[in-house]
Order: C-alpha cells, then sequence, then structure tokens
C-alpha cells in the first residue's frame, strides 16, 4: 500500500529525462562560466573576438544561441512516450 | 493615425476576445482551453505571454540608458527556458491538470496544504509580476495618447495630495481592457491574445532592428566637440568621432534641430557594434552625478549628462555598479540576481499554466522548444533596438520605458503608432495570463480544492471571473504606486519569488524520492516569506516605496535567490526527513 506521506513512486527516470538532465549540466555550465567571469574579471569582458565584437557580446550572444541549439537537439532526439496516460483526469 | 492604429489593436483584440470566449464554457475551456492548443500554437502563445513589457520596454530601456548590463536580462529570461525545457515541461504536464498546485498535490493524494501554500505563492508572484506590466502600460499610453503630466488634481486628502496623472490613466485602462478579455473568456482567448501578440512583436521588432542597421549610426562632428568639452570636462581621445545622445527637446537646447550631422552607411549587425564601441556617446540620464554636467528641460526637470567610451558601454557594470565593486557582497548581488532568472522562468505561475492546454508532454515538450527559438530570436533583437535607441537622439532620460517605441518614432509616426500599439497589446498578453493564472489559484485551488466549495463548472468560471477582476484591480492600484520602477527590475523581484517560492519544489518534486508533502509545503512557504520580506527590506524598497531618499536599506544586497533559493531547499530536505513514514525510516535502518 503506498503511503501518501511520500512520492516514492515519483522517480523512475524516462530516457527523456536522462537526455533534459545531460543538456541541462552542459547549458548551466557555460552559463555559470559567463557569470563567473562577470563577477571575478568583468575586464576581460572586453576583449575583441573579432570583427569588433567583445567577449562580453559574443558569450551573451553565444548563451542565447547555445539555448536554442539546445532545445532543438533535445525535441531532435527525445523519445515518444510509449503511454500517455492523463493522469491529471484522475485527479 | 496614432490613435486610430492604437484604438485598432485594442478593438481587435476585445473583439477576438468576446468571439472565442463563446466556445469557453467550462472550467476546463476556462482554466486549460480543453487542453486542445496545438503545439505550435502553444509555443508561439509561450513567447506571448513570456515575452512581457518588461522583456520589450523594460530591457530596451535599460540598453538605451547604460549599454550592455540590459542585454543581462535578455540572457538570463531565456535562460530560464533551459530549466523548464531539460527539467520541468514533460513531468509537469503529465501530473496536473489546470494549475500548477495540482501538479505538486497530486502524487500525495491532493493535499490540501499544498495546494494552500501553492495558490498562496501564485496569487503573490502574479501581482509582484502584475506590478512592472502595468507601470509598462502607464508609461506607454501616456505619449501614446498626448496626455499630459497631471490630468485632474491635486488634491489635498486628509494632508496627502492626490491626483490623476496620464500614467495612472493608462494603467486604469489596461487594467479595465484586460479584465474584460480574461473575464469574457479565459484561456482560449488569452491563448489566441498571446500567439498574435507574440508573432507581431517578434516580426515587427525584426523589421525594427533591419532599419536601425540601414540607418547606421549617425554622429555629430566638429562644433559639437567643443559642447561635449564643456559638457564633460575632458576630451576623449580614443575616437575622432563624437555622438550626441539625448531627449530631442535636449538636441534642439544644445545642437539645434538635427540630433546628428553625420549620417552614416548601413551597418551589418557585427559592424553596428564595432561603430558603437569605436564612438563615444553622451547621454542624458534621469539621475545628475555630484558637479557633473547637467541640463534643464522645458518642463523644468533636470537631468544629467555623460560622455562615455562606446566600448566601455558594451560591458557589464554600467546599471548594475556592483560588477565593478571592490566588494564582494555588491557583486553577489548580480549573481543572485542571474541565479533567480535562470530559476525563475520555470517556476512562474502564468508559464507553468500554459503546460495544461496543450494534450500530451510530447506537445508540451515541442511547444516549449518553439518558444525558446522564438524568445531566443527576439532576445538578439533587443541588443540592437536598445542601443538603437541610445543613438537615435529620441530619448526620454526620466523614463526608460520609452526608449523603443521613441526609437520608432523616429522613423515616422506610422512605426511609432505600430511598435506602441505592439508593446500595449504585449502588456495586454501577458497581464491576461497572470490574471488569469491568479483567479486559477483562488477558484480552483482555494475556493474548491482548500475550502471543499464543490460548485458547479458554471459557478466555478464564475468565481473565477470575480477573482479576475479582483487581482486585476489590485494589479491596477500597485502599477499606479510603483510608476518610478524600471519595469526589467521589478520582473527580476518576481522572479526571485517564483525561483525561492516554487521551484524548490517542482524539483525535489520530480527528483528525490523521500520529499514529503510537509516538506513541500515548508519549502514552499519558507521560500516566499524569506524572499519577500528581504525585497522587503531592499535599499529600493525604501528609497523608492517608502520614500526614505538615501536609505541604504536592511537587506545586505537587492536580490534574495542566492540565499533564499537554497534555504528553501534545505527547508525541504530537512522537514522532508523530519516527517518522513516510519516504513521508509525501518527499511533505511535495515
Amino acid at each position: 500500500m503506498s503511503d501518501p506521506g511520500a512520492s516514492h513512486d515519483a522517480h523512475h527516470r524516462s530516457p527523456n529525462q536522462e537526455l533534459g538532465m545531460v543538456l541541462f549540466i552542459i547549458y548551466f555550465a557555460l552559463y555559470a562560466g559567463f557569470i563567473a567571469i562577470t563577477v571575478y574579471d568583468y575586464k576581460l569582458l572586453g576583449k575583441e573576438l573579432f570583427g569588433g565584437i567583445n567577449l562580453a557580446i559574443g558569450y551573451g550572444m553565444g548563451l542565447i544561441i547555445a539555448a536554442v541549439a539546445l532545445a532543438i537537439l533535445y525535441a531532435w532526439l527525445a523519445k515518444p512516450d510509449p503511454v500517455e496516460p492523463n493522469e491529471a483526469a484522475e485527479i | 493615425m496614432t490613435i486610430a492604429i492604437f484604438l485598432f489593436f485594442v478593438f481587435f483584440t476585445l473583439g477576438l476576445s468576446w468571439w472565442l470566449g463563446k466556445r469557453a464554457k467550462t472550467a476546463s475551456g476556462y482554466f486549460a482551453a480543453h487542453g486542445q492548443v496545438g503545439w505550435f500554437v502553444n509555443g508561439i502563445a509561450f513567447a506571448g505571454d513570456y515575452l512581457s513589457a518588461a522583456s520589450f520596454l523594460g530591457i530596451c530601456g535599460l540598453i538605451a540608458f547604460y549599454g550592455y548590463d540590459g542585454f543581462l536580462y535578455s540572457i538570463g529570461f531565456l535562460a530560464g527556458w533551459v530549466v523548464a525545457l531539460f527539467v520541468i515541461a514533460e513531468p509537469i504536464k503529465k501530473l496536473g491538470k489546470f494549475t500548477f498546485a495540482d501538479a505538486l498535490s497530486a502524487k500525495f493524494g491532493n493535499s490540501r496544504g499544498i495546494t494552500l501554500a501553492a495558490a498562496i505563492s501564485t496569487l503573490v508572484i502574479s501581482i509582484f509580476y502584475l506590478i512592472p506590466q502595468m507601470v509598462g502600460a502607464g508609461s506607454l499610453i501616456k505619449p501614446l495618447l498626448g496626455l499630459p503630466e497631471v490630468l485632474l488634481g491635486p488634491y489635498d486628502v486628509a494632508g496627502m495630495k492626490l491626483s490623476l496623472t496620464g500614467h495612472a490613466l493608462g494603467v486604469i485602462g489596461v487594467g479595465g481592457i484586460v479584465i474584460l478579455i480574461v473575464v469574457t473568456a479565459g484561456m482560449v482567448s488569452t491563448t489566441w491574445v498571446q500567439f498574435i501578440k507574440g508573432s507581431m512583436l517578434v516580426v515587427f521588432c525584426a523589421v525594427l532592428v533591419v532599419a536601425i542597421l540601414a540607418r547606421g549610426v549617425p554622429t555629430v562632428a566638429g562644433p559639437q566637440e567643443a559642447t561635449l568639452k564643456q559638457l564633460t570636462g575632458r576630451t576623449d581621445q580614443q575616437s575622432d568621432e563624437k555622438m550626441v545622445v539625448s531627449d530631442v527637446k535636449l538636441n534642439r537646447l544644445l545642437y539645434g534641430d538635427t540630433p546628428a550631422d553625420k549620417p552614416s552607411a548601413a551597418l551589418g549587425p557585427a559592424e553596428f557594434i564595432k561603430k558603437l564601441g569605436d564612438t563615444t556617446i553622451v547621454r542624458s540620464l534621469p539621475a545628475t552625478q555630484p558637479n557633473g554636467p547637467s541640463i534643464v528641460l522645458r518642463d523644468g526637470a533636470t537631468v544629467g549628462m555623460m560622455a562615455t567610451p562606446g566600448d566601455e558601454l558594451l560591458l557589464p557594470g554600467g546599471y548594475f555598479k556592483g560588477i565593478r565593486s571592490e566588494k564582494l557582497v555588491d557583486r553577489l548581488d548580480f549573481v543572485s540576481l542571474m541565479l533567480a532568472l535562470f530559476c525563475g522562468t520555470a517556476a512562474l505561475p502564468h508559464i507553468l499554466i500554459r503546460y495544461y492546454t496543450v494534450k500530451d508532454s510530447a506537445s508540451a515538450r515541442k511547444s516549449t522548444v518553439v518558444g525558446i527559438i522564438a524568445i531566443g530570436f527576439f532576445y538578439v533583437l533587443t541588443l540592437y533596438i536598445g542601443l538603437g535607441a541610445m543613438v537615435s537622439g529620441n530619448i526620454d532620460p526620466k523614463d526608460s520605458n520609452m526608449s523603443a517605441p521613441l526609437l520608432a518614432q523616429t522613423f515616422g509616426q506610422l512605426p511609432f503608432a505600430i511598435i506602441s500599439a505592439i508593446a500595449f497589446t504585449t502588456v495586454l498578453g501577458t497581464v491576461s495570463g497572470l490574471i488569469l493564472a491568479a483567479s486559477g489559484a483562488i477558484a480552483h485551488d482555494l475556493i474548491e480544492t482548500v475550502f471543499g466549495h464543490q460548485a458547479s463548472d458554471h459557478a466555478k468560471v464564475n468565481s473565477a471571473k470575480w477573482a479576475a477582476a479582483g487581482v486585476g484591480v489590485i494589479a491596477v492600484v500597485l502599477g499606479i504606486l510603483f510608476k518610478s520602477f524600471n519595469a526589467s527590475f521589478l520582473v527580476g523581484w518576481a522572479f526571485n519569488i517564483a525561483a525561492s517560492a516554487n521551484l524548490p519544489a517542482i524539483v525535489m518534486l520530480l527528483f528525490w524520492g523521500g520529499t514529503t508533502r510537509q516538506g513541500i509545503v515548508a519549502s514552499i512557504l519558507v521560500g516566499l516569506i524569506s524572499s519577500l520580506t528581504w525585497l522587503l527590506l531592499t535599499k529600493e524598497a525604501f528609497v523608492n516605496i517608502y520614500g526614505y531618499t538615501g536609505h541604504l536599506g536592511i537587506a545586505p544586497f537587492s536580490q534574495p535567490g542566492l540565499v533564499t533559493i537554497p534555504l528553501a531547499f534545505i527547508t525541504l530536505v530537512v522537514v522532508s526527513l523530519m516527517t518522513r513514514p516510519r516504513w521508509v525510516l525501518r527499511g533505511l535502518t535495515g
């Protein structure tokens, strides 16, 4: 008999959750790197990357592009759910 | 013509709302559009829901006034969607029905305690998020309709000076229209309003950026350099061109009728950034520096003048001064904001309820991807719109929120009317979603689940409509009171509360088997109360809300997320361990 006090049945990871977690960690590392540079040496962000674009603009744009690229990758790799029980309907 | 276009947008939106409202008579229709919205429409509606006044008016305004720092919000706002897609989207769809409280309590047999805590959190976050939308609306309407600063009054009421301002009228107007939209139709019309608004916002902003790049970076040269020296007391040796950027009235005072006398050739996206970096930019800012150059506008307001090398404006730290501070605590403020933006998106009630408008978790995933693409593209555009506004020669130094519409005005009255009307629908779309989330928390979570008042579908929808009207009125009052805040800054506060109150509960429910209902309730309440208390003790609250000019506040820095998000996680773990069922403990001890 399940105990309503704890959520023990909710934690079987689906392949999509595993994939999502990997992509999340990759993006978080990129994001944290940006914050770390900004906090510890913001002048480093003034270094020119190419064609007059500094690291601040390049990294910031890069984070936006990375989010879009990882989202598309996730949509491409994600597996369809075997069953789609709408648990909400049972509430 | 400006007013005609504006009114067309408003009546079109209202007409659409009324027509679609005829199809949403049940609670499922009102709260979740019957769960039958297509994933592409839902994805663009995500963009329409999320790209609020803070994103459009606030970010562009911050970039126009302070440079790169506004773009930090763009980065953080989009990063939050990564959490939404990779961590939250599919499970939250599987667990919930109408509101995020459904999802949290589903695993515990519909816990009333969780529902109550989640409903309170939803209401507080929605109201905090509503304030900047209303502030942005007030900023827009005043110049759009040509309203004077003070319409009626001031009246002396019990020692207080009260008056009806143009800003207040704008806030009241938006509040009234949004209440009409939500009351007439609920999620069905809100979805379509958000879809149309999201599409138009992205498309017209792209057109605006093309126009900005085609115009390039006009500069002033020659005699203006002398004026620049007079204003700043120095000559910048880093560039041979000087740019003057300021209010149109200001330019007339200083330089005659033309804000720039040296037109530029069309520039590519990278060239535009490079050109700005190579130029000295003179900005007029709302506050004057001690002993710094300043000028008095025709309406009597004093604004400061500041000449800054462009490459410095393309670095962080112009607005978030803490980034360049030697003190660690000042820099932590910035870290805290970026953490809150990262964690907050996936915990915003008005975003979470969109997951219940699609039929399954695959649609939830696909619509989030579409949303990220649209929102990401838009945030790239904000950098160019903000920088374009900075060098447009048409900035209101007293209101950063008006920078994007005033930039459009430099291309003619038609673009100004279109961009203003889109900005207005931007406010409508987001406010509709927020009020709907709040009304769901009241009618579905509080009245039905917590208080156990089982009503017919029709009665439930009616109570949600009354709740929507009540929340709308509160938002109007607060929107008038918070007039002096930048919209993005206020939204940052809402993200802090959402990230502290909701995210730890959602994440731990999904990823830790030891989570108990008591742990979730404690986590939500601790996150909510601690972040709210912190915000009300900040310097900004003391100065702008309580009126203590120069007060440094009690909280060590403005953004609480760095402290309150971990606090909520720890609370959940500790309380869950303390309230673990006995059979689990027996199993653990062998």
